[in-house]
Order: C-alpha cells, then sequence, then structure tokens
C-alpha cells in the first residue's frame, strides 16, 4: 500500500517506514531481492567485458546518462514534489565550465567538473531561493523562463562558441584528460557507472534518512510541513542543489564523451523535458523508477533510429509523449508502480 | 532613437500585442474555469497554423476564408482533449495536471515533425500578403493589421460572451463553485467542454490570422506557448482584462527590446519580465487572488 501511494499519487505519510512491513513479513523474499541485485551489479560490473561492441557500449552509457539525469531530477521533481522544467542549466553549466576550463586553461576535466558542480549549487541556490515561493505550475514555468534565458544568453556570447559551439581539444587519451579514443569505450563505461553509483546511493540514503521524509512532507502538505517546525525552503533549496550537482556532473560527462557541446544539445528545453519525461514514465518519488525510464526512453529512441533513420522524424517523442499523457492519467506511479502491481498480485 | 522609429515600433508592438492578448484569452479562460494550465496551447496554435497551410496549399483556400474552418477544428481538438484528457485528472494531484498536458505538448509537437517535417513552411500570396500601408511615415503591413483586427475583435466576443451572455454566467458560476453551480442546474461538464472549446477556438482563430505572415514549422508553438504563459502571469492567471492589457503590454516590450538590445535577446527580456512579475506580483496585474 505504501508503495502505491508514491509517485503522482503522493507519498506516504511521512512518519511511516516505507517497504519495511512487507520485507519482514517475508524475509525469504527479502533475501531473494538483495541475491538478485548484487547478481545485477555484477552483470552491470561485467557488461562492457561481454558485450565489447561499440554499439552495445554506447547504448550503455547512453542509458546511464540520462539515468542520472532523471535521477538528479527527480530528487525535486519526485520526492519534493517541485516540478522544474529547467534542470537543462545545471546540464549546460557543467558541460560549459568544464569545456572552457580544458581547452582554455587545460584544467583536467575532473577540477573542472568540481568547479563546475560548485558554479551549479550557486545557480540553484541563486534561482531556487526566489523561486520556490511559487507553487505548481508558477514555479515549472518560471524554470522554462531561466533556462531559455540561458540558452539565450549562450547563443550570444561568442566567447561560449555562441550558436556554433565548442569543440574539445583532443588529447592524449587518459584518465587526467577525461579522454579515450578508439572503440572500445569501457574506460567512459565505468566512469558514467560510477557517477550515476553515486547519486543512487545518495538518494537511496535519502529516502532512508530524516531528510527523506522532510521532502516528502514537504511535497504532501507544505503547510503542514511548516506547521511541524520544518524550513520549507531550506529543505526545498538542499534538494535542488543535490539536483544540481549531480545534472553538472553528467553536463561534464556529456562534454568529454561527445566532445563537442553547444546549447541546442546542452542548455535547449529538450534536454529538460527529457529528464523530466524519463523520472514521469519509469515513476516519480522512487528510486529505480528513473533508470527503468531512461532505459525505456533510448531503447525506444534508439530503435526508432534503427528502424526509421536518423531523419529526425522524433517517433521517439512521439511515443513518449504518448505514455507520459497515458501515465499520467492512468497510472500515477509509473512503469515502476505497474510493476510492483504486478508483482504483488503475481 | 528618431519620431518615426519610435512610432513604428510602437504600432508593430501593439499589433502583435493584440494577436498575444486572443493566444492568452484561451489560455487564462479554461485556468479560470478548472486551475489547470494547458502546457500545449502552443501547440495547440501551431495545429491551427498547419490546418491553415494545408488547407491553402491543398484546396488552394486562403487562410482568411479557412478561418471558420479552423476554428472549428480547434474547437472540436479543444473538446476531445477536455473529454479524453483532463476529465480524468481534474480532481488529480496538480503533479498529474502538469504532466498530463506536458505529455500532450511533446506528443503534438512531435507528431506535427513525424508528419510534416521540420521545415519551415510559408503560405505565399494570401488576400492580405504583399500589401503595405503607409500611415505618415509608418509603414503597416496588412496581414499584420489584419490579424490584430480579427484578434481584437474576437477578443471582444469572447468578453462579451463570457461577461454578458446566460451562458458565459454560467460558467463563471461554475468557475467560482462547482457544486453549487450543480445545484443551480448548471451542467458543470458542459461548461468545462465549452471552456476548452472555446479556449481552443481562440487558438484557432488566432493561427489562422498568424499564419498568413509567419513562418509555420513543428516548434513555433514553443515560442507563442512560452510567451502567452508570460502574458496570463502578467495580467492575472484567469482575468480576461488582464490578457488583453497583458498582451499589448508584452508585445511592446518584445518589439522595444528587440529594438534597444538587439532582435536575438528580445526573448530573454520577456521571460525575465515573468520571473520579475510571478515573484513581485503573482496575482498579476488584473488578477483576482
Amino acid at each position: 500500500m505504501n508503495q502505491q501511494q508514491a509517485g503522482l499519487a503522493g507519498p506516504a505519510v511521512p512518519g511511516e517506514p516505507k517497504q519495511r512491513p512487507i520485507e519482514e513479513a517475508a524475509p525469504f523474499r527479502g533475501r531473494f531481492k538483495a541475491m538478485a541485485l548484487v547478481a545485477f551489479i555484477l552483470f552491470l560490473l561485467a557488461f562492457p567485458h561481454l558485450f565489447t561492441m561499440p554499439f552495445q557500449q554506447h547504448i550503455a552509457i547512453l542509458i546511464f546518462v540520462n539515468a542520472l539525469m532523471a535521477v538528479a531530477w527527480n530528487i525535486t521533481g519526485g520526492y519534493t514534489g517541485q516540478v522544474s522544467l529547467g534542470n537543462t542549466i545545471f546540464f549546460g553549466v557543467g558541460a560549459y565550465t568544464s569545456t572552457v576550463l580544458f581547452k582554455d586553461y587545460l584544467v583536467s576535466p575532473w577540477a573542472g567538473m568540481l568547479v563546475g558542480i560548485a558554479l551549479s549549487i550557486l545557480l540553484a541556490v541563486a534561482v531556487g531561493y526566489p523561486c520556490f515561493r511559487l507553487q505548481g505550475h508558477y514555479f515549472a514555468i518560471a524554470t522554462i523562463a531561466v533556462g531559455e534565458i540561458l540558452y539565450t544568453v549562450v547563443v550570444n556570447t561568442q566567447v561560449l562558441g555562441a550558436a556554433v559551439g565548442i569543440q574539445l581539444p583532443i588529447l592524449p587519451e587518459s584518465w587526467i584528460n577525461m579522454e579515450f579514443h578508439g572503440t572500445d569505450k569501457t574506460s567512459y563505461y565505468y566512469i558514467i557507472l560510477a557517477f550515476l553509483a553515486t547519486a543512487m546511493i545518495t538518494v537511496y540514503w535519502i529516502e532512508r534518512s530524516k531528510l527523506g521524509f522532510y521532502f516528502r512532507a514537504i511535497k504532501e502538505d507544505p503547510d503542514g510541513a511548516r506547521a511541524l517546525g520544518i524550513n520549507i525552503t531550506r529543505y526545498k533549496l538542499f534538494a535542488f542543489m543535490l539536483s544540481a550537482t549531480f545534472t553538472a556532473m553528467a553536463g561534464t560527462f556529456y562534454a568529454q564523451y561527445v566532445l563537442f557541446i553547444d546549447p541546442n544539445s546542452t542548455i535547449y528545453i529538450m534536454v529538460s523535458i527529457t529528464m523530466c519525461l524519463m523520472a514521469v514514465l519509469g515513476g516519480i518519488g522512487t528510486l529505480w523508477g528513473p533508470v527503468i525510464g531512461a532505459a525505456v526512453l533510448i531503447s525506444i529512441s534508439e530503435s526508432t533510429r534503427v528502424m526509421l533513420g536518423g531523419t529526425g522524424m522524433a517517433v521517439d517523442l512521439l511515443i513518449y509523449g504518448f505514455l507520459v499523457m497515458a501515465v499520467a492519467v492512468y497510472q500515477p506511479n509509473g512503469l515502476i508502480g505497474m510493476l510492483k502491481g504486478i508483482g504483488r498480485r503475481g | 532613437m528618431t519620431f518615426d522609429l519610435l512610432a513604428q515600433t510602437l504600432v508593430s508592438g501593439v499589433l502583435i500585442g493584440f494577436v498575444f492578448a486572443l493566444v492568452a484569452v484561451g489560455l487564462t479562460l479554461i485556468f479560470g474555469m478548472m486551475e489547470i494550465v494547458n502546457f500545449a496551447h502552443g501547440e495547440f496554435l501551431m495545429m491551427a497554423m498547419y490546418a491553415s497551410f494545408w488547407m491553402w496549399s491543398l484546396f488552394a483556400l486562403d487562410p482568411l476564408v479557412s478561418l471558420p474552418i479552423t476554428t472549428l477544428a480547434l474547437m472540436l481538438m479543444g473538446a476531445v482533449t477536455y473529454k479524453l484528457i483532463i476529465k480524468r485528472i481534474l480532481n488529480a494531484p496538480m503533479l498529474a495536471q502538469i504532466f498530463a498536458t506536458f505529455g500532450l505538448m511533446v506528443f503534438l509537437r512531435s507528431l506535427a515533425q513525424f508528419l510534416w517535417t521540420p521545415n519551415f513552411r510559408v503560405i505565399q500570396h494570401s488576400l492580405v500578403s504583399d500589401v503595405r500601408l503607409e500611415v505618415g511615415s509608418v509603414f503597416v503591413g496588412l496581414p499584420q493589421l489584419v490579424a490584430a483586427m480579427g484578434a481584437v475583435l474576437t477578443f471582444a466576443f469572447i468578453y462579451w460572451l463570457v461577461e454578458k451572455t446566460e451562458t458565459g454566467r454560467a460558467m463563471m458560476a461554475t468557475a467560482e463553485d462547482r457544486d453549487a453551480a450543480a445545484l443551480m442546474g448548471i451542467d458543470s461538464e458542459r461548461m468545462f467542454t465549452m471552456a476548452w472549446a472555446i479556449g481552443s477556438g481562440c487558438v484557432g482563430v488566432a493561427g489562422a490570422l498568424l499564419s498568413t505572415y509567419y513562418y509555420i514549422q513543428p516548434e513555433v508553438g514553443a515560442v507563442f506557448g512560452i510567451t502567452t504563459f508570460v502574458v496570463v502571469a502578467l495580467g492575472g492567471f484567469g482575468s480576461i482584462p488582464g490578457a488583453f492589457v497583458a498582451g499589448i503590454l508584452v508585445g511592446l516590450v518584445q518589439v522595444f527590446a528587440g529594438l534597444i538590445i538587439g532582435p536575438s535577446l528580445k526573448f530573454a527580456v520577456v521571460l525575465a519580465i515573468y520571473l520579475l512579475v510571478v515573484l513581485m506580483r503573482p496575482q498579476g496585474l488584473l488578477g483576482k487572488f
């Protein structure tokens, strides 16, 4: 029942432990779940050695980058219920900061990433502090506005490559340069897997800490949360800062992986939309929902691209828009809610 | 800045402002009725423009001649959207409401791209194109003038419909208190459907008028959609007179920003206004709450 209440339908009553009763009632099932998880992690670690074709590794990397962004979006959008349609600003700041530092000052992307994260956190505070007073669609539209303003500014800034974008310097491949050439993408695979794992472990920890209950209380009943003495703005900001951190990491990784960035691929509104769609489809306010959503989206995108050719026919988004509508109307808990529903009956 | 330039900019701003007002009144009407923001509103406009384009391209119908058909088609689209999607999320949490119309936005935009490619299309030689009027030293394109006049007339009609007729009062009563209105024998279901039909109809008229001079492509709704949010926020969500005043203001801001700091940055200025308004005066200029 508790799990049913996650997602769009609103989370569990704050203070009520999540999932535990079921596990306690069925220890065998809990152990099975743990074993399945361990097996899955081992599979992910072995993946680049089992599937050595560049295409297979590329798809896995794409899924992880997108899952990282969706997991990050989910921290504010899913747990605190503040729908940001401008998270692309953090992705853009992450990508542009490390790229500019790398290209013009030969700063290692790892250090550049830390600077990008710091700037993203500052930006999250600057945007969130005033905007978190707004509710629902006012906030959503405000974040669209911030994203579009940054897009317009970057498109008009020559130092940042304007509309043309920036080509990253091709340096000898090494971990310090976060550049790996050739067809083997194993190193990229492990980097992004580690980033995603960091984000998911953080979310797992939040879910089980007091913080998670504060977040859900803010989503479910802001006035009640305030009455209980929770500083709403502070916790919303904290969620937003975490979200910004992981999105900026994704930005730096993207820049190093593709070795080319431009406003359309990093600060465009469609980037924000994609992050949010993946989380919503998979199931917001859940640990695995955004990852499932990302896996489904990338599978749809890549298979339509293969079947129809990359002519920009937007079939993937067509299917995706339809699915999100259907999810919002019929299955507010997303795919993960659907899976859990089937699991319980079966 | 010379006087001529000032007058010219002023006129263009007001003319496009009237069109913004008409698009915005559709959105604000729906919001006023049921507190749902239709994120796909700009995409409805895009659909109307494509409807005009295809009737011109396939049947040689001028956009102004086919305007009633476009309007009816959009009204139907609005009503169907209400029946299929909105009706089911009326009492859902706000997140579900945001995502439902948001999903519709993504769906319609990519549908247009899928069916009609991302190419820019233009309707050449409509009844009004290629004519320019000269009043004193100010030039006014006939398409822009006709669009503005059509928008003002439609806006006046909507205002009359909502404020002065029995049906309009029934709609306002439903907006005020759904249950009480139902006790007075008002079918709230019918009123909501009508609000969506009328709100989308406004976009139908606006799309047909715009298609005589504006480029048509799948993402045209994005720019108009976001501008419309700004207009509605500035005027006050749910306020019809507010939409009119705010439409003209945003039109003026856009052209003056384009003139002073450059056309490529004018959109950023319009968006900055949204942020200023919602943060400093969330109820908008003429908002009720």
